[in-house]
């Protein structure tokens, strides 16, 4: 075998020499790699496996979808801040407290910006996390199972857009506030906004190993609307950027009364100082009420926890905490080069990008080239900060990426464009239209010290044409480029599901090998799990009626049931005995107020039914799992409130 | 078969080494994609799902004869679907009681066909163990085969024949169940 390989490999290369040598007329071709149509360079063979994993937020879906490049097919949907009644996402009583918030049960937010979890700086795979935008939350998300394991609210915030963007070793998922509110909540005149709001930057921990996350510290900033950020990596480690517009503070009419001052700021916030702030007891404790919800793999249920304080820094009395640097015309995406030096600020209403100098900012601050202050926080001087500007690159710059080799790619949202610039030239060297008004865009590890620089995909706003009409309403679309050459080309469009408001890259063999397949049933912890058809009961409590069931192929046990009574509430509990990749159960019965459940190999969950009517009702297994998947049903007797028929379940008569 | 593969692989380079743009260097495999997954489900590599009824049958020394008479068959597919299937399995010592060159025989390609059908006349859709051929005994029920037979379930004392093969064990897989049997079942003459 492991001679086969070699002559396998040695004639590949071989002949690899002779492709390359033996036609002369590929020689000093710098276009995009080894150029031939797009159609094969997004082609994935069947039963071949794609390159890279593309995370896209789902935007107002509220999920987190997974995507291979390059094909742009679509793998998963992970629900996350909305239900999903395919998955039983917060229709099941096991994850039902997954969205539990302080206003109570929410079905559904808005995602925008997920980040893999890294070490050194270096994407790691582990988790990824996401933000809800409506009711400020974050979520981490296990690239084992692909399922949403945490859910932390965050309080004295509102619009939580900001975020999730974590530090370079996945000490902190930050997430700031867009729509600055008074705090604590109160009832007061919106007109006094100006000087009376505040826009909190929370800095929520997370643990190294597990992944738990606690809201460490918030940051309680002036009223300004905080709208993206990214941390300091390599040397400025330590640090963390927010892009800020409204520095106006207006209430009202923001187009215009948001869109009046030259420059608005980056807020660059020092959270190594916060920590020594912080264990120098310089902070308030405030009294808060914010929802922590966390799923447990062993016992297939989450749990949510109300938590009552949080830990408050004010930056005007904590010198070195937070600087502004002034940046123009609304910015929005904050973004940092792979080397940590450069500061790119995406004033979305200017005409040139502003890029600022870290080791300039450190100088300005020792030097204190100060420009008066802002509520307390000193205002560094742009001239003594900035270190380069790109001119004229095009029309509503929003957000930029950076590959290895010292370019960067900024998406224009008027100008329909994705911008290829250097690094330190600040030249412009490529310009590719996209279809249509770019959002985002995402380069695999584009956001951390190694970027993947071999594709970039645009997250588009608009559609129109680029596919057949579905109505009124069509999905949006991404678009992938080779970024190989010095002329990006674009491969490929393909549909998403919501908006790909923002997205996460990762190569595949990252991932891939520790994705999780089956649930060992021998670790399965659930209070109702029935571990074999032996442990299968119907138990009594007054009204509620518990079911034990297992399901296999191709089987429920039990699948007769009798003495149910009208005004009962019936629990299935049911567990997948299966111990085989893909091979999930479903179970729904007729009339339930509820979704199916689809229960993974070792799983358990559980459903209720309130039966209304007298009769026999069938069930039956959801998701086509067997040769006798149609064979796998079952009956619930159901009689009158005043019978005495007695409780009793069977299979096959026994 | 790795041999064909490299020779393929080379011829493929080859080929496409100098076409029109000169550049293009396509994978090797969507040439030919046929040979991808030759043996489908069967060559999915997965070591933490509890093992199939395939890889328990390749896993047993008794049972090296059936092995080879399913690959000769080009059923290993059968044997790793979604199931469930009840597989009836003749020990090695089963082959060979057999008439002397039966064996022989039925893995010559020309009776592929007919090594398939007395192969799939030993498995069975549903999950049947010992306390179900037991019940199946009982209640009068006959097991359908996929080959279309149906095999009588008899009870004598502590021993369980299906169709005239005597029950030596069974063993719970991932996808159904195997009943390890000391005879081959011979279809019923037509």
């Amino acid at each position: 075998m492991k001679v086969a390989f070699k002559i396998f490999f040695l004639s590949a290369f071989i002949a690899s020499i002779f492709a390359l040598s033996g036609c002369g007329n590929n020689g000093g071709s710098k276009s995009g790699a080894l150029t031939s149509s797009a159609a094969n360079r997004v082609f994935i063979p069947p039963g071949e496996h794609d390159e890279f994993y593309a995370f896209m937020s789902g935007g107002f879906s509220g999920q987190l979808a997974v995507h291979g490049l390059p094909s742009g097919r679509l793998f998963k949907v992970i629900p996350v801040f909305s239900v999903d009644a395919e998955k039983a996402y917060g229709f099941n009583e096991e994850t039902k407290p997954m969205l539990n918030t302080s206003y109570g049960f929410i079905p559904w937010d808005d995602s925008h910006h997920p980040d893999i979890s890294q070490t050194n700086g270096e994407l790691d795979g582990r988790w990824i996390f996401i933000n809800a935008n409506n009711t400020p939350r974050i979520a981490r998300i296990s690239l084992e199972t692909f399922e949403t394991e945490e859910i932390i609210e965050i309080p004295n915030s509102a619009g939580n857009h900001s975020s999730s963007f974590i530090t370079e070793n996945t000490e902190y998922v930050v997430a700031g506030t867009r729509f600055s509110v008074p705090v604590p909540q109160r009832d007061m005149p919106i007109s006094e906004y100006k000087g009376n709001f505040k826009g909190a930057l929370s800095f929520i921990s997370v643990d190294k190993d597990h992944g738990d996350m606690e809201i460490a510290f918030q940051i309680m900033m002036p009223g300004f609307d905080y709208d993206l950020s990214h941390p300091g990596r390599g040397k400025s480690h330590g640090w963390f950027f927010f892009t800020t517009y409204n520095t106006e503070e207006a209430s009202t009419l923001l187009e215009v009364n948001a869109s009046q001052n030259d420059k608005d700021f980056i807020a660059a916030v020092n959270w190594k100082k916060a920590e020594e702030y912080i264990k120098a007891g310089k902070f308030k404790t405030m009294k808060a009420n914010y929802a922590h919800n966390v799923y447990d793999e062993d016992t297939h249920t989450a749990t949510s926890t109300m938590k009552k304080s949080v830990k408050v820094l004010d930056p005007a009395e904590l010198p070195g905490l937070v600087y502004f640097l002034p940046t123009p015309k609304s910015p929005h995406g904050c973004d940092v080069d792979p080397s940590g030096e450069y500061i790119v600020g995406n004033g979305k209403l200017a005409a040139s990008l502003t890029v600022h100098s870290f080791t300039k900012m450190q100088k300005a601050i020792k030097e204190e080239k100060f420009d008066g202050d802002a509520y307390g926080i000193p205002i560094l001087n742009f001239d003594a900060i900035n270190a380069g500007t790109v001119m004229q690159p095009g029309l509503g710059p929003l957000h930029t990426e950076f590959d290895a080799n010292g370019y960067a790619y900024t998406t224009f949202f008027i100008s329909s464009e994705v911008v290829k610039w250097q690094l330190g030239t600040w030249k412009v060297i490529d310009r590719k239209p996209t279809y249509y008004s770019v959002g985002h865009l995402m380069i695999p590890g584009g956001n951390s010290r190694k970027p993947f620089g071999k594709y970039l995909v645009a997250l588009n706003k608009i559609t129109k044409d680029r596919y057949l009409p579905t109505g009124p309403e069509v999905c949006h679309s991404a678009q992938l480029y080779d970024i190989t050459g010095d002329k990006m080309e674009l491969l490929l469009d393909f549909p998403t599901i919501g908006e790909p408001h923002y997205a996460a890259g990762a190569p595949a063999s990252l991932i891939a090998p520790n994705s999780k397949k089956i649930y060992r049933l021998e670790d399965n912890k659930h209070p109702y799990v029935a571990k074999s058809e032996k442990e299968t009961k119907v138990v009594r409590k007054g009204k509620d009626v518990h079911v034990y069931m297992t399901m296999i192929r191709s089987h429920f046990a039990p699948d007769n049931i009798e003495g149910i009574k009208v005004g009962d509430r019936v629990y299935f509990h049911v567990t997948n005995l299966e111990q085989d990749y893909d091979v999930p159960h479903g179970i729904s019965i007729i009339g339930a107020n509820t979704s199916e459940l689809l229960i993974m190999p070792g799983q358990t969950e559980t459903f209720v039914w309130e039966p209304k009517q007298v009769g026999v009702w069938p069930f039956y297994c959801t998701d086509f799992c067997s040769a006798l998947h149609q064979e796998m049903q079952g009956y619930v007797r159901v009689s009158p409130k005043s019978s005495n028929i007695k409780l009793s379940w069977s299979l096959d008569g026994e | 078969m790795i041999r064909k593969m490299i020779i393929i692989f080379t011829a493929c380079l080859f080929l496409f080494a100098c076409n029109s743009g000169g550049e293009e260097q396509p994978s090797n495999s969507s040439n030919n994609l046929e040979d991808n997954t030759p043996k489908g489900q069967a060559s999915v590599v997965d070591n933490v799902s509890a093992k199939n009824i395939l890889q328990v049958a390749m896993g047993s020394d008794d049972h090296t004869t059936l092995v080879a008479a399913v690959e000769a068959a080009e059923i290993e597919h059968v044997l790793v679907n979604a199931g469930p299937l009840t597989v009836f399995a003749p020990t090695n010592a089963a082959f060979d009681a057999l008439p002397e060159g039966t064996v022989a025989s039925l893995l010559e390609p020309e009776n592929k066909e007919k090594l398939a059908f007395i192969l799939t006349n030993h498995a069975a859709p549903g999950s049947f163990n010992i306390e179900s051929l037991k019940k199946e005994s009982k209640k009068g029920r006959k097991i359908y085969t996929a080959a279309g037979e149906y095999l009588e379930v008899v009870v004598e004392g502590k021993d369980v024949t299906v169709g005239g093969a005597k029950v030596l064990g069974t063993i719970q897989t991932s996808n159904g169940i195997i009943n390890v049997v000391d005879n081959v079942i011979l279809p019923t003459e037509k």
